[in-house]
């Protein structure tokens, strides 16, 4: 809602400063956006009169004209507007004025005409973006007179973003309100009175659908002049409200939608057959509306309607067939109630919203819609003269809204807002608020009026008293709270801990989009399912992610485009699996995701420079493995992922639970979705990765421990994480350590064989190994080694 | 030879020693089994009983000046070599140490991790919810029905009419009353969405949910309690506002506001009481128990403590970018 300061001080003045006001109206929960100028800032433009006006001699578009600025002297001015002509009531800039942009007026020769000031349009006084020519001034402008003083230009537009509750602000009438209530001072409303009937046109009017319409006034206005122009004062109350004037008729329902929050509309009478029937649209049915377009109507719609056909979209837009015309004569004004329940959400489903639309949604004062068509029939009358008949309505009073009672308890306003309100004080504030309060032994009961729809509640009422009192007088108070220890598993790791151990390996956080491109993602995921928005922002941001990859190789690529190249990123947040078993259908999984590229190190002096590899990010994912539950057995298996590629990726279990995927991504795919550097990725599920175990503590051996390197020479496809696994077998309790320290192929070896040294680590708990049984434990793992895998011990 | 001879020449000897070896060569000569103070020890056979005690002392007084000399110059030998060698060893302490690389938490992520700290320390427990979520949590739980003006003006995320891009993480508070009897303390942080991108808004940010129902809580408390945080948080005496706004899970309901350095007013949360159709919604009698609610905007709050000044440089996760927070 936008209005200028000075109308709303004509309905309430209280003595407070523009900065003081607009304080107030946002801390009463009306906050104020903006606060801006009405023009722009100029000084020495005064009323002038045109009083002679001929074409210039040497310059077809210029006009040279004398103006009487109420000075001894006649100003000569040349003017190059095609709208200048005798006898125009103008706005001119004398010499010496200074218009905004700190343009100054200086005596000037147009075409070898000299040329004492300028005839201004609006746009050149800051009044409006663009002017199709000079400005036009009522014929009884003062000559004279500073145009500031007489279009009242000191003056700004306060524009309040009212929070849905207060429809009752939607208007001066509403705003006038609160401020008086913020200064207890009482309002000078405009003055309404009925216009007599001079001729007699009643409306018929039906109610077929009273839930939505319980109240309907019309009246008939005959013969008014339509091309007369809207006064300056009503077209500048409109602009500085941000609404563009149309015709007197628009300018006028505009007006009075502005002032008391009554949406209206005017409908050309020779259009309408019969009388007017308010029922629900039947489904399908066509209207064009005012600006053209045609919407197909579904039956939860309701209509205005003739006896014969369809003439608008009711409380919402008019219809382009019955709308008023440079040729309308005689017109049907429309001030109806229609109810905010059944408004709710009407207008979105076709894609519209308006001011009417906003307000009756909202909720629009019942009471109201008499003295809006009386006020807009005297400004019509005034404006386009005419013949106005009597004042038709049709109510169903048991379907409008009921006035409501609330009680409200002064312990209950006490103890919700931890204060005490003297309780003259807070009679004073319901009541300045419009309610009809009673005092009782616990407190208060209220009827509400009709314009706040807002309040039902005893809660409702606490509010609007705490607005009022103000919510910086309520002082500040500590809670008090029982304190209640609470269940804390430590065999459940803190997911900010496994981030501090990514952070020390040298990771750095990211947060991507939850939303990803579906292309990256298909070329990603092989086309699995995902949850798509129907509506999203851009095509590349449409598909729930079925995993981080698309976002983390995402931003490798925006950093390897500003030469960054060198990265380890990671992410946790959800992924988004399509399951029909899942609450909604949608499994949503908690995942801890990393990626790697470029050097594993910075250039350095003593540092190897290469560039990483699987076993780098293998590395990471073990040291964090580790740090987070080192008793757990974690498995990689061969496992296909279509994003990976096939040699180097894996699958990762723990304690045979799926954990999650690593590897390099797969060059097919990082081409497809334009990764250049080679990346190494991992995912894993949070939920599995941060459940460990409570430590069980054992004695450590008191006894040394042995040492015996082993060099196996085996197949090249065995994996020699299945090996290790069996040596842990075979060398039961007594194998307290196993390394594997190297890997070797080529001389001395065969080609298809590879050997590997490890070095098993033995001690007894409760004495020293003899040799024997060390050597006993020893051929056992070489046999087995044997019979499992053909490994033979190298010479 | 007299013992004061013997000693003149051992000192000369040893002064004249040019390593270890020597030394050791001038210990034997001296002071061996064989050594001369060995073989002056065996005079004193030959002296009268009266007189062995002092010609004995005097040669004990003598070998030992010499033992002493001895030890000297073998401590100094040991002393330079050790010098030599720990002076071949020096480096320049000045190059660069072989990296670890230090990575680091998104900004996001530690105003997150600070709010929760300040809030735990309270006896606020951490709470995550689904972010798809049904309309249910998100929006008639908390007292939104359909069709109300305030759903449009989430600019939700629809996957179809029941399901949407949770545009709050209130529906947290929701889900933890329907699981959970008061007394209840949580903070809920997430990720939320609103169909918006301009240069103010991303269509994904974060926000903090947070909750205590009791009984006997009271809007004086949410005011002490969040001014508190804010304080805190910023470690600063900020300036801040509680100004009357609307939502419809909360009544009264305010928005807060703190004063920014240029001394425009930047509204960073919004609070209020839990409403009491919120409450019956899930069971808790709100004659019995009341309770707060606030929802922070966790980017807002990460900007003006950092100094951040474009939102969307939050996702762009340029590291020159993120590196700065670590």
């Amino acid at each position: 809602m936008k209005f200028s300061e000075s109308w709303l001080r004509e309905w309430i003045n209280p003595n407070v400063s523009q900065q003081e006001l607009v304080e107030q109206i946002t801390m009463a929960g009306l906050e104020v956006d903006a606060v801006e100028p009405v023009a722009g800032e100029f000084s020495g433009v005064l009323v002038g009169h045109v009083v002679e006006c001929g074409p210039h001699p040497d310059a077809e578009k210029l006009q040279v004209t004398k103006i009487d600025v109420g000075q001894d002297e006649l100003l000569d001015i040349v003017c190059g507007a095609k709208n200048c002509r005798l006898g125009l009531k103008v706005a001119v800039a004398t010499i010496g004025a200074v218009l905004p942009g700190n343009f100054k007026i200086k005596k000037a020769k147009l075409r070898g005409v000299p040329s004492f000031g300028m005839l201004c349009s609006e746009a050149e006084l800051g009044l409006a973006e663009e002017a199709p020519g000079i400005i036009e001034l009522p014929a009884d402008a003062p000559i004279g007179q500073d145009i500031r003083q007489y279009l009242k230009l000191d003056d700004v537009s306060i524009e309040v973003d009212l929070t849905p509750n207060r429809a009752d602000c939607l208007s001066i009438q509403g705003l006038a309100r609160e401020v008086g209530v913020l200064n207890n001072h009482d309002l000078t409303p405009v003055a309404i009175s009925p216009v007599v009937a001079s001729i007699d046109a009643p409306v018929s009017i039906e109610l077929a659908a009273e839930q939505a319409c319980a109240k309907y006034a019309g009246r008939v206005i005959k013969g008014v002049d339509v091309a007369k122009a809207s006064p300056l004062w009503l077209v500048e109350k409109l602009r500085r409200s941000g609404i563009r004037s149309i015709d007197p008729i628009v300018d006028v329902t505009n007006l009075v939608m502005l002032e008391l929050g009554q949406p209206m509309h005017a409908f050309d009478l020779n259009k309408v057959e019969g009388g007017i029937v308010v029922r629900l649209a039947n489904d399908g049915e066509k209207l064009t509306l005012l600006d053209g377009q045609e919407v197909s109507l579904k039956a939860d719609t309701l209509v205005i309607a003739d006896e014969t056909k369809t003439l608008a979209l009711a409380g919402i837009f008019g219809g382009q067939d019955s709308g008023v015309t440079e040729s309308t004569q005689d017109i049907l004004l429309e001030s109806a109630f229609f109810a905010p329940d059944f408004m709710m959400g009407k207008a979105r489903q076709y894609g519209l919203h308006t001011d009417s639309s906003h307000r009756f949604e909202r909720g629009v004062d019942p009471s109201i819609q008499r003295q809006a068509i009386e006020r807009a029939t005297q400004l019509i009358l005034d404006i386009c003269g005419g013949e106005a008949a009597q004042v038709s309505t049709a109510e169903v009073a048991s379907a409008l809204p009921q006035a409501k009672s609330v009680t409200l308890r002064a312990a209950k306003l006490k103890s919700k807002l931890g204060i005490e309100i003297a309780a003259d004080t807070v009679t004073e504030m319901l009541t300045r608020l419009g309610l009809t309060v009673e005092t009782t032994e616990a407190g208060w009961n209220a009827v509400i009026p009709g314009y706040r729809f807002d309040i039902s509640i005893e809660e409702d009422l606490i509010e609007e008293v705490a607005r009022i009192y103000g919510y910086n007088n309520i002082p500040m108070q500590r809670p008090v709270a029982q304190l209640n220890m609470s269940a804390k598993p430590e065999a459940v790791k803190s997911l900010d801990f496994a981030k501090s151990c990514l952070v020390t390996l040298g990771y750095q956080e990211a947060i991507t989009y939850s939303f990803v491109d579906p292309k990256k993602q298909d070329a990603l995921h092989n086309n699995a399912e995902a949850l798509v928005l129907p509506h999203p922002i851009s095509a590349d941001m449409s598909a729930m992610r079925l995993s981080c990859l698309a976002g983390l190789l995402g931003a490798v690529i925006y950093n390897a485009n500003r030469q960054q190249s060198r990265l380890q990123l990671f992410e946790s947040g959800l992924i988004f699996t399509p399951d029909k078993d899942a609450e909604n259908g949608i499994r949503q999984t908690r995942v801890l995701a990393g990626a790697i590229t470029g050097l594993r190190h910075g250039e350095h002096w003593t540092l190897e420079k290469r560039p990483v590899d699987f076993f780098d990010i293998k590395g990471d994912v073990e040291a964090l493995l580790q740090q987070l539950d080192n008793k757990a057995e974690y498995e990689f298996k061969i496992e296909s992922h279509s994003a990976l590629h096939p040699g180097q990726s894996a699958a990762i279990y723990k304690n045979s639970q799926y954990l999650g995927f690593i590897g390099a991504v797969h060059p097919e795919v990082a081409k497809k979705i334009g990764l250049k550097p080679k990346t190494f990725v991992f995912e894993l599920l949070t939920d599995v990765l941060l459940t460990s175990q409570v430590p069980a503590a054992q004695a450590i051996s008191k006894f040394p421990s042995n040492r015996r390197d082993l060099a196996f020479v085996v197949d090249k496809s065995v994996q020699v994480g299945k090996v290790l696994n069996e040596i842990k077998k075979v060398g039961g309790n007594q194998l307290v350590e196993l390394n594997l320290f190297d890997v070797y192929q080529g001389e001395g070896i065969a080609a298809d064989k590879i050997s590997y040294a490890i070095a098993l680590t033995l001690q007894a708990v409760e004495k020293t190994l003899e040799e024997k049984e060390i050597s006993a434990i020893v051929d056992k793992v070489v046999e087995h080694l044997n019979t499992q895998f053909g490994a033979t011990l190298r010479d | 030879m007299n013992l004061d001879a013997i000693v003149a020449a051992a000192e000369l000897a040893i002064t004249e020693a040019n390593d270890l070896a020597a030394l050791d060569e001038i210990r034997v000569q001296y002071l061996g089994k064989k050594g001369l103070f060995t073989e002056q020890m065996k005079t004193l056979g030959k002296l009268p009983p009266e007189e062995k005690p002092k010609a004995g002392q005097a040669i004990n007084q003598a070998k030992q000046q010499v033992q002493a000399l001895l030890n000297d110059k073998r401590d100094a030998f040991q002393q330079a070599e050790l010098d030599k060698k720990l002076a071949e060893e020096s480096v320049d302490i000045t190059l660069p140490g072989r990296e670890l690389n230090a990575g680091g938490l998104h900004p996001v992520s530690k105003t997150i991790q600070r709010v929760e700290s300040f809030f735990a320390d309270l006896g606020f427990q951490t709470r995550v919810g689904p972010e798809v979520e049904d309309d249910w949590h998100n929006f008639d739980a908390l007292n939104i029905p359909d069709n109300h003006p305030a759903r449009a003006d989430h600019d939700t995320f629809y996957f179809n009419p029941k399901l949407v891009l949770r545009t709050q993480t209130s529906g947290v508070q929701i889900r933890t009353m329907e699981a959970e009897q008061p007394p209840l303390r949580i903070i809920s942080p997430g990720r939320v969405y609103r169909n918006d991108y301009d240069q103010t808004h991303t269509p994904m940010f974060h926000q903090i949910e947070g909750l205590l129902v009791d009984k006997d809580v009271t809007f004086a408390q949410l005011k002490g309690i969040l001014f508190d945080f804010l304080q805190f948080f910023f470690e600063e005496e900020l300036e801040v506002r509680f100004r009357p706004s609307f939502f419809p899970f909360t009544e009264p309901s305010a928005e807060v506001d703190v004063k920014t350095k240029d001394g425009k007013w930047l509204e960073i949360l919004g609070c209020g009481m839990v409403h009491p159709n919120v409450l019956k919604g899930v069971n808790i009698d709100p004659e019995q128990y009341t309770g707060f609610a606030f929802g922070i905007g966790v980017e807002r709050l990460t900007m003006l403590r950092y100094g951040v000044n474009d939102l969307r440089s939050f996702f762009e996760n340029d590291v020159r970018f993120l590196k700065q927070f670590n």
